[in-house]
């Protein structure tokens, strides 16, 4: 008990208990699928299941198709959140807190309601169940998701850039492109992540907004592990990941050379 | 055999963060009931120094006992001291009275006698009746007061204060510094003060400890540190100073601004390089007269209050800084007179840079954490340790770091009054010392070059 | 005019956002089995919904979700503080490990983390239910409580903790007497919002909660959709998840507000 007490003196070992727990929780879980991944059903080593992934037609197109839903849903949340961001963040077009607190509020519902509420309005406008539905359902689920981290760097913008801007002789037109856009790139790229992440991996919302016509990548998982087939499911979850550890790269780099473009202007 | 009059006694203290050495082997000790202020530019290992002594870091090296007894492993919640810390820090979920019962409460002191002594400190510190304030309602003084109430009413063998008047407008801080010297007087209790402050230091302490990188400089009483600093370091901290370049020709006879003059400084040997140290005050500015030490015309002049201060270039291009009850006109021409007794010679703390360095072969050698070009060295192998020497003028610094060789940042200005002698802190950690005419500012990032003919490589052993 | 422009197309958007939403609370106020008739004013659903009866298995996945959220967002709140205890007092790297695989839950898709919790659990035999779903809820969380924690321990004065010291407190008593309460309030938000997250959870319980019978609201809903038919208390439930969550949020806002003032005053 002695040397217990002793190890707890010093604080920066009150995150041991929770390293111990991250790495039980989330990095042994993460080889798992690595491990799986590579493993037949007897538990030898193997490359079949990602050679099934892409001798398999369909795995393939609806991992393909699932990319292109997600970027068309990543898309149309910037069209329609960076505008929103903008008046929200900007002091003469929306002095209003309460505004912002009822686009971050549909964030905090459960998906699945959420989803099926949609449904219900598609029913009760009387609109088919299909890939509009669907590219509409995402839409309508993520777009506070992209609205808030670029409502958040818009409002952590230092407005004396603005003004210093306007002070130089800018139009307000050029105020926006050559400040207020640059320096809110980082804003659009966490929201681009926040929203492409979540579309791509999603299960359940595509079933129940096409009624189960459309199946997306996530849902293609989900049914293999259901289904007993544990190690294909690993491989194709371990190929998500890496199409989400790359456009998390991506992100990272651009948000740098943001930051960075912010700092010289 | 130790004196027991000593009730703090560091020896020997070593402290590293990373590789980069904050304390190096510091000793200090206190006797009982002194005011020690331990006086030093930022980052010069102050703070860690009193953060060892309170128990809140631990030395790499050395020892520490209090009152006798042996506290160096001894946590700091069993140590007889309390801190006053610079920004206050009171619990701001209690209220005054709270904040200043807790030490007594985690005692288990009881309630009445708690109550007389909480009230005892709050007269002491001249807040009475402010006992169910809210600390997060009271002033900087305010708070600082309740913070020294909260560190006494303890009875330490020793207070610590960390900077505790740094964050005070300057009236405030005259006001608490006579107080805080009364409360020392009635207390009796020993305060080991930290401050980066050369008046506060002056004003307040007994003792003054210097620190400069990590290193103790000079202890003495205000005076001494005042009319006597060690070095040139200490001259330059310590008030306004003029530091030149001079030359001990014998005993009490130095050579400086091109003038032999008398001087009461002896055993330096003769013809001995030294540092010339003249307090600004020291320096007696007249109409220009046949019996004048030094010729000059004033550069500037501007009134300060009690005094004007006026800096002079002497003919040989010395820049003189005078402080002085009357005023000169920029332009006009002064003769200058100075008492042998106000002039302080110092020892010079090293003529040249010496490096150890090692041969790459024999036209280049490793130091300072990079590989220099050396004219070619004859009968010098390969791997062989050697001795380096440059002169402070022949180091060039550039601007743009990828110029130079090796890369270091300006630690330490003093201006000589014809040039600057920096301190430039390479990126293995070791100085190297330069005389430029350039003007850097401290902490300037900069590219370090030494021309191949101006290394001078000594074999250790021959 | 440019004002009136921007605020029309926020009102337009939170129209799209809340349309679902409103239509699901209106349709709680009729007794239709199907949503869309109108059958007059009633407030059947909702009595129905406490009294329970045929709707036994409803109010038990209620009764679960509450009791996991609970459980889950206590042992959240307790390990993240003490971990974000920890990881303040991190030097450099340490604490950029720390905080990078804290940040790994929140970055992985929910669906990754549910798959790679659910291979663990079945690579080492654990019996799923209870104990697993609470775990997984306690994995996705507890980055969130660090987060919240975090920011008031980085605005404390840091030499409290050492104040204490100095006046005779032992490790423990200043951990009590003045660190605790001096970051309650971020331990209260992390502790609502990982409440939140896990009422809301649907990927990662739906994959750790296995197959006997345990039922959380998330995964009772997604039965009820896939059998067709959407068991008409849901409406009202729904109506009064989304009014609880705005309620909540409401509360945290003022908070924050009523925080961000006294540290300005």
């Amino acid at each position: 008990m002695k040397w217990l007490a002793k190890i707890f003196t010093k604080r920066s070992n009150w995150s041991l208990p929770y390293l111990i727990f991250l790495l039980l929780f989330v990095v042994l879980p993460l080889v798992l699928i690595f491990i799986y991944a590579f493993q037949d059903n007897d538990g030898n080593f193997t490359l079949d299941n990602f050679s099934k992934f892409i001798s398999n037609p369909e795995a393939a197109n609806t991992f393909v198709y699932s990319i292109g839903v997600a970027i068309i849903t990543t898309l149309l949340c910037i069209l329609l959140g960076y505008p929103a961001a903008y008046i929200l963040s900007n002091r003469d077009l929306c002095r209003s807190r309460v505004m912002v607190v009822l686009f971050i509020l549909p964030m905090w519902i459960n998906i699945l309601v959420r989803t099926l509420a949609t449904v219900a309005l598609f029913d009760f406008i009387r609109v088919p169940l299909g890939e509009g539905a669907l590219i509409f359902g995402m839409v309508y689920n993520f777009l506070p998701f992209m609205i808030y981290p670029i409502y958040n760097t818009m409002q952590k913008m230092d407005h004396s850039y603005i003004e210093a801007a306007q002070d130089l002789g800018a139009s307000p037109m050029k105020v926006f492109t050559k400040v207020v856009a640059p320096l809110s790139m980082p804003g659009v790229m966490s929201g681009i992540m926040m929203v492409f992440m979540p579309t791509i991996s999603t299960f359940a919302i595509a079933e129940l907004l096409t009624m189960n016509n459309i199946k997306l990548f996530g849902t293609t998982i989900q049914e293999n592990i259901n289904n007993g087939m544990w190690n294909y499911g690993a491989a194709l979850s371990l190929i998500m990941l890496v199409i989400i550890f790359a456009t998390n790269l991506f992100s990272d780099e651009d948000e740098d050379r943001a930051s960075n473009e912010g700092g010289i202007i | 055999m130790k004196d027991s009059n000593f009730i703090i006694e560091l020896s020997h203290i070593s402290k590293s963060f990373g590789d980069k050495q904050v304390l190096d082997d510091v000793s200090l000790y206190v006797k009982k009931g002194e005011f020690v202020t331990i006086l030093g530019p930022s980052g010069c290992g102050k703070t860690t120094l009193l953060r060892i002594l309170a128990g809140f870091g631990t030395a790499d090296e050395g020892e520490i006992k209090i009152g006798g007894a042996d506290i160096t492993e001894v946590p700091p919640h069993e140590r007889p001291v309390n801190t006053v810390f610079q920004r206050y820090a009171l619990f701001p979920h209690l209220n005054v009275y709270d904040n200043i019962a807790f030490g007594l409460k985690l005692k288990k002191v009881k309630q009445d006698e708690i109550d007389v002594r909480v009230r005892k400190a709050l007269k002491m510190v001249g807040m009475t009746d402010y006992e169910w304030r809210d600390v997060n309602s009271l002033s900087g003084g305010q708070q600082q007061r309740v913070a020294i109430a909260r560190a006494i009413i303890n009875r330490p063998q020793v207070l610590l204060l960390d900077e505790p008047l740094a964050a005070l407008d300057l009236k405030m801080r005259k006001d608490m510094q006579m107080e805080l010297k009364d409360m020392h007087r009635t207390l009796g209790i020993t305060f080991v003060y930290v401050t980066h402050d050369q008046e506060e230091a002056l004003t307040l302490s007994d003792t003054i400890v210097v620190m400069s990188e990590g290193r103790v400089q000079q202890i003495g009483t205000p005076t001494d540190i005042y009319n006597e600093p060690v070095n040139s370091f200490v001259a330059d901290f310590i008030g306004e100073s003029n530091i030149l370049n001079g030359v001990m020709v014998r005993d009490k006879v130095v050579k400086f601004m091109g003038r032999e003059v008398d001087c009461v400084d002896k055993g330096f040997g003769e013809n001995m390089p030294v540092d010339v140290v003249i307090r600004p005050e020291d320096v007696y500015i007249m109409p220009p007269t046949d019996s004048g030490m030094f010729e000059g015309v004033v550069q500037s002049c501007i009134f300060k209050g009690v005094h004007y201060e006026m800096t002079v270039l002497t003919p040989d291009g010395y820049e003189i800084m005078i402080q002085d009850y009357n005023a000169f006109e920029v332009g006009q021409s002064v003769s200058m007179i100075i008492k042998p007794s106000d002039i302080h010679v110092m020892k010079k703390e090293r003529v040249c840079n010496c490096f150890e360095g090692k041969m790459i072969d024999s036209t280049h050698v490793e130091m300072l954490g990079a590989s220099f070009v050396c004219s070619e060295q004859p009968n010098v192998e390969g791997g062989e340790t050697v001795e380096v020497e440059v002169d402070f003028d022949k180091v060039e610094l550039m601007d743009n770091k990828e110029d130079g060789i090796t890369v270091g940042d300006v630690r330490f200005i003093l201006y000589k009054g014809d040039h600057y002698h920096l301190t430039v802190r390479t990126e293995d950690g070791e100085n190297i010392y330069v005389d430029t005419h350039d003007v850097w500012d401290d902490r300037d990032i900069v590219g370090v070059r030494i021309m191949p003919e101006d290394i001078k490589i000594k074999r250790i052993n021959g | 005019m440019k004002k009136f422009f921007a605020q029309t197309y926020l009102w337009l958007l939170l129209a799209m956002l809340y349309a679902p939403i409103l239509i699901i609370a209106i349709f709680s106020f009729t007794e239709a089995k199907v949503l869309g008739n109108w059958t007059g004013f009633s407030t059947k659903l909702y009595t129905s919904l406490f009294t329970g009866g045929v709707h036994h298995s409803l109010l038990g996945a209620i009764e679960n979700t509450l009791i996991i959220a609970l459980v889950a967002a206590t042992i959240s709140t307790l390990l993240g503080s003490v971990a974000a205890i920890g990881i303040f007092n991190l030097r450099n790297r340490q604490k950029m490990i720390m905080n990078t695989l804290n940040n790994l839950p929140m970055l992985n898709p929910d669906i990754i983390t549910g798959i790679s919790l659910f291979l663990l659990f079945v690579s080492f035999g654990i019996t799923q239910g209870y104990t697993t779903v609470i775990l997984a809820h306690v994995t996705f969380c507890t980055p969130y409580v660090v987060l919240c924690v975090m920011p008031r321990l980085q605005q404390m004065n840091p030499n409290i903790y050492e104040a204490a010291l100095d006046l005779g407190a032992t490790p423990f008593q200043a951990l009590r007497k003045v660190l605790i309460p001096e970051i309650k309030s971020g331990m209260i938000s992390g502790f609502i919002l990982a409440f939140t997250l896990s009422i809301d959870d649907f990927a990662v319980t739906i994959f750790t909660i296995g197959t006997e019978g345990l039922e959380t609201l998330s995964t009772y809903i997604y039965a009820d959709a896939r059998k067709g038919g959407l068991t008409p208390e849901l409406r009202p439930l729904s109506t009064i998840i989304f009014m609880t969550v705005l309620l909540l949020l409401i509360v945290i806002n003022i908070r924050s507000e009523r925080a961000n003032k006294t540290k300005k005053a």
